[in-house]
């Protein structure tokens, strides 16, 4: 006997447990198939780069936070060198390594907060989640005692950092290392071959290699599909020449590889952090640089590899103090235009699953 | 089959063993059922007061721990804030199913313990027909989660009751067939006589495939993580009691707690010896294998991932089923050819076939058996 089905439309979001913020997607369903996708943006719009064009140079550095806002360290980073580059500001080098080892300490909590979130994804009951927030908090607790601040720290100024390093921060940062190293081995000894997880994220939602390098896709995604691409090899900022790190791929695209490519980063993270913690020299952290930067008429761009790919700012100038025009690339977005392509044919399990994977932050995606 | 005398029946059975018992008394019914009652309600508190405690333990953190002493009244306080809480009516909802499906989910949840034994004799109606009622009644839950979930007029309600009929359909058949194994060593379908038969050795020494079973296929059947499908928070919200608030939620809720007693119960009575045991008193044996199981229960559900439907679906159909058979064959040969009593050197046989079953399960559901593609 046929019984007649019809397909029915399920609003996932924007407001759910499991869209990482405000995202809504539309599906479709056949039953427990999802037969199409469409993915909802712009319920975080803010406008950022409008208002970039209201403030001066200096003054867009705490707007960047407020992008990926659990990697922020990173965004400060991208906007400086790309206005850096434009004003042609050199910075000292003690202000480098500081950058690198911030932005490494930054990836680490960025990728534990994406691991423990898609981990609580596949309905592994708040555990490990909670697991990578206790170690988070130890990266956040530096931070606290780097800049005063715990999620939106701005710490990055146009020619360098704004405060050097108190003197308790490297004896920390030390002690950290090997603890962090210890902890990622217990997450993989809890569920790294953990046979549910192996059937619920191996082989699903895989991204093929092409359409990844099509759509612009970058970081743990792209580096999922075993592309090996990252900016901080490929087209090298700050000192990132100067350290010895692989670059993890993963095999083919799916939930799996995204996770494994995340948790083996954080290990590369640790051996960038620990050579620099040894090489970083005694000096100046900031150069001197006016109050009101006016960098000459023109226009740079700069990327840095982010937690979630690469980010990338364009800003143009007109000679005034504030930015003509500052373009970001929200890695985050540029990775969901393949959403769609992925989902449809899975269940809504996968879905929730492979959108997981892709450790969107909703900050980013809207701008 | 269940005639009227039934208990009349199991009291001659019964007799030589527990002479005085007081089965044939009214005021034993009445006694009995509002002891049992206010056990399950009070069992109901501690499960969820030792839940809350342990999967935060497990999780890094400290849970409840300012209510009362080490956080014990939270959940007094958390029942409070429920039955005053104003209960919402979806616009879409079917109210009479609405309101009655939190009673139908809960109810036959007590009355599941009308026949477990909390010493030798000591329970409320001995049936002979013991675990064929503890199936039956324990399935009408069912029923009350589904009309919950038709009734609310909510798509993600409705995909959770889906989901939790097909599990509880797919996963009857393997328990039913691991309790088999149970009937088989014990030869009677009495809870007591099941306990009784346990004295030698508690039956998962003797039997450890079918406490596996039971134990993943009452998981299942009763929305324990990494089978809480039909709730599964990350992706259907709360599943079929979205729409459900105040003292309609608080029903669902006593009711699925209230059926994580009845598993442990089950499988504390079927497999871990009820209330056998040396030294204590043997209701506090029952409570400490009870809580024994509770606890393995927790541990899962703050460990695992969530299966996905069709792999749900995969592990009853593809795995569970063929390895009850197996239990359940292996059993009645070595029952037929030892028919007064097992020899104890089938234990380590019996243990070797089912390390050998469960290994090579796990194999193959790595290698993708466990997929099915619709």
């Amino acid at each position: 006997m046929q019984l007649r089905t019809e397909p029915f439309v399920l609003n996932i979001g924007p407001v759910h447990p499991s869209t990482h913020g405000v995202f809504r997607m539309r599906a479709t369903l056949d039953g427990e198939v999802v037969v199409d996708l469409e993915p909802v943006f712009g319920y975080l719009h803010r406008g950022i780069e409008k208002l970039a064009e209201e403030r001066t140079y200096g003054g867009v550095i705490p707007l960047t936070d407020r992008l990926d806002y659990v990697a922020s360290i990173t965004n400060n980073l991208a906007y400086v060198l790309a206005v850096e580059k434009l004003a042609g500001i050199s910075v000292p080098e003690r202000a480098e390594y500081i950058r690198v080892i911030t932005s490494e300490m930054q990836r680490i909590a960025a990728h534990l907060v994406s691991v423990g979130s898609f981990l609580n994804d596949a309905g592994a009951y708040f555990t490990p989640f909670l697991y990578m927030y206790r170690e988070r908090e130890n990266i956040v607790d530096l931070f606290d005692m780097l800049c005063g601040q715990r999620l939106l720290y701005s710490y990055m100024r146009i020619g360098g950092v704004s405060q050097d390093l108190p003197d308790e921060f490297l004896p920390a940062l030390r002690k950290f290392i090997p603890h962090m190293r210890t902890r990622i081995d217990e997450y993989d000894w809890l569920l790294k071959e953990n046979e549910i997880l192996l059937a619920r994220a191996k082989g699903v939602g895989i991204l093929p290699r092409e359409t990844a390098i099509n759509i612009g896709a970058s970081g743990p995604v792209l580096r999922g599909c075993g592309v090996k691409w990252d900016i901080r090899k490929a087209d090298p900022y700050s000192v990132y020449d100067r350290f010895e790190f692989d670059i993890p791929t993963g095999i083919q695209g799916d939930c799996y590889d995204r996770y494994r490519v995340r948790v083996e980063e954080m290990r590369q993270s640790l051996r960038i952090i620990e050579q620099a913690v040894e090489q970083i020299p005694p000096g100046e952290v900031r150069s001197d640089v006016p109050q009101l930067v006016r960098p000459p008429a023109g226009e740079a761009y700069a990327h840095v590899e982010g937690a979630t790919g690469e980010v990338g700012f364009h800003v143009v100038s007109d000679g005034s103090i504030a930015p003509y025009r500052c373009h970001i690339r929200a890695p985050s977005l540029m990775n969901l235009t393949a959403l769609k392509d992925m989902i449809v044919g899975w269940k809504i399990q996968d879905l929730i699953l492979i959108f997981g994977s892709f450790a969107i932050t909703m900050g980013e995606v809207d701008r | 089959m269940v005639g009227p005398n039934i208990t009349v029946d199991a009291l001659r059975h019964l007799a030589p063993v527990a002479p005085d018992w007081p089965g044939n008394e009214w005021w034993h019914w009445l006694v009995f059922t509002v002891i049992l009652i206010v056990f399950i309600l009070v069992m109901v508190i501690i499960f969820i007061y030792l839940e809350r405690r342990i999967i935060a333990w497990f999780a890094a953190r400290i849970g409840p721990n300012r209510t009362g002493p080490f956080g014990f009244f939270q959940n007094i306080a958390a029942a409070l804030k429920l039955l005053l809480k104003e209960g919402v009516n979806p616009t879409n909802a079917d109210i009479l199913i609405f309101w009655l499906a939190p009673i139908v989910n809960f109810a036959p949840v007590i009355a599941v313990f009308a026949v477990v034994p909390f010493q030798n004799g000591a329970l409320l109606a001995d049936l002979n027909v013991g675990i064929l009622f503890v199936i039956a009644i324990g399935s009408i839950s069912t029923i009350g989660v589904f009309m919950a979930g038709w009734s609310s007029g909510n798509k993600y309600s409705m995909l959770g009751a889906m989901r939790m009929i097909a599990a509880v359909v797919s996963y009857e058949i393997p328990v039913v067939l691991a309790l088999a194994g149970v009937v088989v060593l014990a030869g009677s379908l009495s809870l007591n006589d099941i306990v009784i038969a346990q004295e030698r050795v508690p039956f998962i020494v003797l039997q450890p495939l079918g406490f596996l079973l039971l134990f993943v296929g009452g998981c299942a059947e009763i929305n324990r993580s990494p089978f809480d499908l039909m709730e599964a928070d990350s992706e259907l919200v709360a599943g079929f009691h979205t729409e459900y608030s105040g003292i309609k939620w608080a029903m669902f809720f006593l009711g699925e707690f209230g059926e994580m007693v009845v598993m442990s119960t089950l499988i504390a009575t079927l497999f871990l010896g009820g209330w056998q045991g040396p030294g204590l008193p043997p209701w506090l044996w029952l409570l400490i294998k009870i809580f024994i199981v509770d606890f393995i229960m927790i541990w899962t559900r703050a460990t695992l991932p969530r299966v996905r439907i069709d792999q749900l679906m995969a592990l009853a159909w593809k795995f569970m089923f063929p390895l009850a058979l197996v239990n359940l064959i292996i059993t009645a040969i070595q029952v037929l050819a030892w028919p007064d009593a097992l020899p104890l050197y089938v234990i380590p046989i019996n243990w070797a076939i089912t390390v050998v079953l469960v290994l090579l399960g796990s194999k193959l559901f790595k290698l993708g058996w466990g997929r099915v593609e619709v």
